[in-house]
């Protein structure tokens, strides 16, 4: 039995949640605490199963399998190797806290449609797994396609007409991303014959810079999308119309992340470091993502909704991992795998606490907040634990990745990223720590008496903040985040670097 | 096993002939006959497949025993074999689905529609089996002549649509029978095989030359490839959705298998690429086609209008995948044929059952839907799905090798095309999604509609949806073993090239 179940668990990894949305549906409205019940079966059984390969990864051996044929020679085929399962423990660990969360916030919150929510959650998860676990590019697109159809109506469920205008454009977004990744696919296998990923890049420098580049822009726009890189990004601040826990596991870790993650497998085991650099498509990217951490960061100050004002903090720190991965230093790579999971752990405390502030007191404007600190000490602290993480503060993890950005910049000779990170780190906490000193420091008649929100909520916020402070103190304290890093980077440049997680 | 090409057109032509006689008697035994011919040509449909299937010679039959190429010839090879079974697989599952639909949809004529039904699938199946150029002709007017009849059976606008068509269809016709005239007046046989040895030395003579023009043309005519549609938008339309049903997803699509068995077997090699460039002329028109069908199919209100424009642009995949004229742009090009067989006739139907439930055909109309039909709309969605070419759904692996032999042949016009108009599609199907699944009581932007009457959707209705549904993602999951077992086959000729 065990045998078996470490055969196939990278499939059964991707499987469990799409059965759990299966019996989700069955289950329906009027049983929901069964209904709930599915949901975290599914995470909890997930992330086991994800853990469960985390010692073959580190030990080098990545478990493997190869399933149906998808195209003459070309398998439906999972690899589960250093990359692969950052972005899994990450994303799988964070759907179990995000779960408990969203019980609080949809019922907190009366939403409808509570049964086609989980559900879809669910089959998001399942992609987000195989996106990871992919072993080619076709596989990869299979479950990228999915995701973007399963995330849709989620975008949509506040039912309004500008619910249903923004799932338009979601959709388009979306879909145009998915063919361009689809035709550039194509072209690559016109042209190696192949698509299986392999570290260091597979696709060789002989052909036409024509088709080169025009593979790589299809690629770029594929990825560019998801990953909010300007000037493809306008679906995302808009997607936030969708329920926050869709906001906070979504379109701050899963959705956008799987962009991200393309760039990794675009530079890393596609085209390669050297390719990307010789064809100038790395400094391509480079300056798109520098632009957008440059700008995203302005027009965050500008919002005062608050979700509005994460979606765009979100544009920008996905930028700081693309353009990490972008910039092809050793370091800077392994700054971008790490920022990975540390902005997934800060960025989901702040939409956990932007969606408990909501919840418990209908607050959805910055100006708002005056005072709201005292009502709800616990959630607005962790809110500014996410706020100094985020800016690069030392002891939270931002500060670690952000570091090997820094140094990364400065290791691949390009210094001006390296004081655009400065500046965009600077604005990180001109945009945010406002929100933190508003609620303690001012008063409000309305926040006096210390009343925090259901423990649902205040729970998960709480853990991932912890999860975001442990990431600082202690980088390879939890599943080896960091070494993992630096797996990557061996394995995708052939240098080994040997911080082993002390700073 | 070696009666079999020649015994499913025929079982079919004896149905039809007895379900018509037992309709007299009682409506009920005219279409339990009829179901169960049906179903014994499904059998034996699939054993011929399993047999092609597991590596199986070509079935031949000289029809009584006068041996070709004198006598006429019923020839199963794996693209008959393929073409056969989807055929009667699609037919059988609208056989199913059809009683309750056509009940409300022709009430009173479905004493006359089983047996015209049962010669529609004997015409395309006998098209797919004859080994003889006119007998091809001969089966190809009894398919038209019965479709006449069930698609002008449903209303008035139906026969005035049907009308037009018939017109067209006749010319259609009629060019194919003046090729097959100048080509028997050039080499003196009728038989495909023998025509095909006797061809490669009278290839620069101009009646064979205009014969090649007339019988593409007139099979594109036929076949609805644009321009040559405008008669399907209002006979789709207006036809019953149970008729609509096994004529959309299968009759222009055996046109098409004529078009590709004249081009592999029996016109020469390079016959239609280097003497006449026709193919090159149907890949223009098709990818024409296809943005125009997919363009037209977003401002539809009516539902079947819709699919009807859809399939203009659909059938331009066909005729695209077959102008590449290489091996993966052929596996493409058969491979719609089954995956839109699949997702055309699963969209027909849920037309079908959305009228039956509720007598609604204009999409805005079909507001909130979802919640009374989720089985049926849940059916939509993943027909839509596959129109649009999501993984793993069909509808995204016949593209895959459409894109794939596109770039071989250096097509890069034709292969943006391709990717253009899944845009389009996206466009004009998830309106339809978007607006299905939308409910009064929690979204503010659903308006009032009466809602669906209460009630189920009968079985009959829900298994043949059900089972193209999952049909649906098996095709495509299970593509290469297709591709490997009949259609690399088929396009094999094309790989020497």
């Amino acid at each position: 039995m065990m045998a078996w179940i470490q055969h196939w668990a990278p499939l059964l990894a991707i499987l469990v949640s799409a059965v759990g949305a299966l019996l989700i549906i069955l289950t329906g409205e009027k049983r929901r605490n069964l209904r709930e019940s599915w949901t975290i079966l599914a995470a909890v059984t997930k992330f086991g199963l994800v853990a469960s390969m985390l010692p073959s990864v580190l030990a080098g051996a990545p478990p493997e399998l190869r399933l149906v044929e998808l195209s003459p020679g070309i398998e439906l085929a999972l690899r589960v190797d250093a990359a692969g399962i950052m972005f899994a423990l990450s994303a799988s660990f964070l759907w179990i806290l995000t779960s408990f969360f969203a019980f609080g916030y949809m019922r907190g919150a009366g939403e409808k449609k509570q049964t086609r929510f989980f559900a879809m959650l669910a089959l998001c998860l399942s992609a987000t797994m195989g996106i990871a676990f992919s072993a080619n590019l076709l596989t990869f697109v299979l479950f990228y396609e999915i995701l973007s159809v399963a995330t849709y109506p989620l975008v949509i469920h506040a039912g309004s007409d500008k619910a249903y205008k923004i799932g338009r454009q979601y959709l388009v977004y979306a879909i145009t991303a998915g063919m361009a990744l689809v035709a550039g696919i194509a072209l690559v296998l016109g042209a190696e014959g192949s698509l299986d990923f392999v570290a260091g890049g597979f696709i060789s420098g002989s052909h036409s810079p024509v088709l080169l580049w025009t593979i790589f822009l299809a690629f770029f726009i594929g990825f560019g999308v998801k990953a909010g890189v300007m000037p493809l990004h306008s679906w995302l601040p808009n997607a936030m119309i969708a329920p926050t826990p869709v906001s906070a596991l979504l379109h701050a870790v899963a959705v956008v992340k799987a962009g991200v993650f393309g760039f990794v497998r675009l530079f890393g085991y596609t085209f390669g470091p050297e390719l990307s650099q010789a064809m100038g498509a790395a400094t391509f990217v480079a300056i798109l993502a520098g632009a957008t951490l440059l700008l995203a960061s302005f027009i965050a100050m500008t919002k005062d909704d608050l979700k509005a004002r994460l979606a765009y903090s979100t544009v920008g720190h996905l930028s700081y991992i693309v353009l990490g991965v972008a910039l092809l230093a050793p370091t800077a790579m392994l700054g971008a795998a790490f920022h990975m999971v540390t902005h997934a752990a800060m960025k989901i405390t702040l939409f956990f606490c932007a969606g408990t502030i909501y919840v418990h007191t209908h607050k959805k404007k910055v100006s708002e907040l005056d005072g709201i600190g005292r009502q709800m000490p616990l959630t607005l602290f962790a809110f500014g634990v996410g706020a100094v993480g985020l800016a690069g503060t030392p002891l939270v993890g931002g500060f670690v990745s952000k570091w090997y950005l820094a140094q990364g910049a400065v290791d691949a000779g390009q210094p001006i990223f390296l004081v655009l990170l400065l500046l965009s780190g600077l604005l990180n906490a001109a945009y945010l720590l406002p929100i933190v000193v508003r609620a303690f420091f001012r008063s409000s008649p309305e926040h006096t008496k210390l009343n925090e929100a259901s423990p649902l909520m205040v729970v998960p916020l709480t853990l991932t903040m912890l999860l975001a402070i442990l990431l600082g103190v202690w980088p390879d304290g939890i599943f080896h985040f960091f070494t993992l890093g630096e797996m990557v980077v061996e394995a995708v440049t052939g240098t080994r670097l040997s911080t082993s997680g002390v700073l | 096993m070696s009666q079999i090409p020649v015994l499913i057109p025929t079982s079919l032509l004896l149905t039809a002939l007895l379900s018509l006689l037992a309709g007299l008697v009682s409506r009920r035994a005219g279409h339990w006959i009829a179901l169960a011919g049906v179903t014994l040509a499904t059998v034996l449909g699939l054993m011929g497949l399993a047999h092609i299937w597991q590596g199986g010679d070509t079935v031949r039959y000289a029809l009584g025993a006068w041996l070709p190429p004198i006598g006429i010839e019923f020839v199963m090879d794996p693209l008959a074999a393929y073409m056969v079974a989807i055929i009667l697989v699609i037919g059988l599952l609208v056989f199913i689905f059809a009683p309750k639909s056509l009940a409300l949809e022709a009430p009173g004529k479905e004493g006359l529609a089983w047996p015209a039904k049962i010669l529609v699938l004997a015409g395309l199946t006998g098209m797919c089996l004859t080994g003889d150029l006119f007998n091809l002709y001969v089966f190809l007017e009894i398919a038209a002549l019965a479709a006449y009849a069930l698609l002008g059976m449903g209303s008035a606008a139906g026969a005035l649509a049907t009308f037009r068509y018939l017109l067209i269809g006749a010319v259609g016709g009629g060019f194919y029978l003046i090729g097959v005239a100048f080509l028997y007046f050039s080499a003196g046989t009728l038989n495909m095989a023998d025509m095909a040895s006797l061809l490669p030395e009278l290839a620069d003579s101009r009646a064979v030359q205009a014969a090649g023009v007339f019988m593409i043309a007139g099979l594109a005519i036929k076949m609805a490839l644009f321009p040559f549609h405008t008669w399907l938008p209002d006979v789709y339309t207006n036809a019953p959705s149970a008729v609509a049903g096994l004529i959309a997803p299968v009759m222009t699509k055996v046109s098409a298998y004529a078009i590709i068995r004249l081009f592999l077997d029996v016109f020469p090699p390079g016959f239609f690429v280097e003497g006449i460039p026709l193919l090159a002329v149907v890949g223009w028109v098709s990818a024409a086609g296809i943005l125009y069908g997919s363009i037209l199919a977003i401002g539809q209100q009516d539902y079947r209008r819709m699919l009807a424009y859809s399939s203009v642009g659909q059938l331009g995949y066909i005729g695209l995948g077959v102008a590449l004229a290489n091996p993966l742009g052929m596996i493409g090009a058969l491979l719609h044929v089954l995956n839109h067989a699949l997702m055309k006739g699963l969209l027909f139907l849920v037309g079908g059952a959305v009228f039956h439930r509720s007598g609604r055909t204009r999409i805005p109309d079909w507001q909130g839907v979802g919640r009374r039909m989720p089985w049926t709309m849940g059916a939509f969605t993943i027909g839509a799905l596959a129109m649009v070419g999501i993984p793993p759904t069909a509808g995204f692996f016949s593209k895959w090798y459409l894109l794939l032999g596109s770039a071989e042949s250096g097509a890069w016009i034709w292969f943006g095309v391709i990717v253009a108009s899944s845009l389009l599609s996206a466009i004009y199907f998830f309106r339809v999604v978007e607006l299905i699944w939308r409910n009064p009581e929690t979204d503010s932007a659903a308006q009032e509609l009466a809602p669906v009457p209460e009630g189920r959707t009968p079985a009959s209705m829900l298994f043949p949806m059900a089972v193209l549904s999952a049909a649906i993602f098996l095709a495509g999951l299970l593509n290469v073993a297709i591709v490997r077992a009949l259609l690399s086959r088929v396009a094999a000729p094309l790989a020497g090239g």
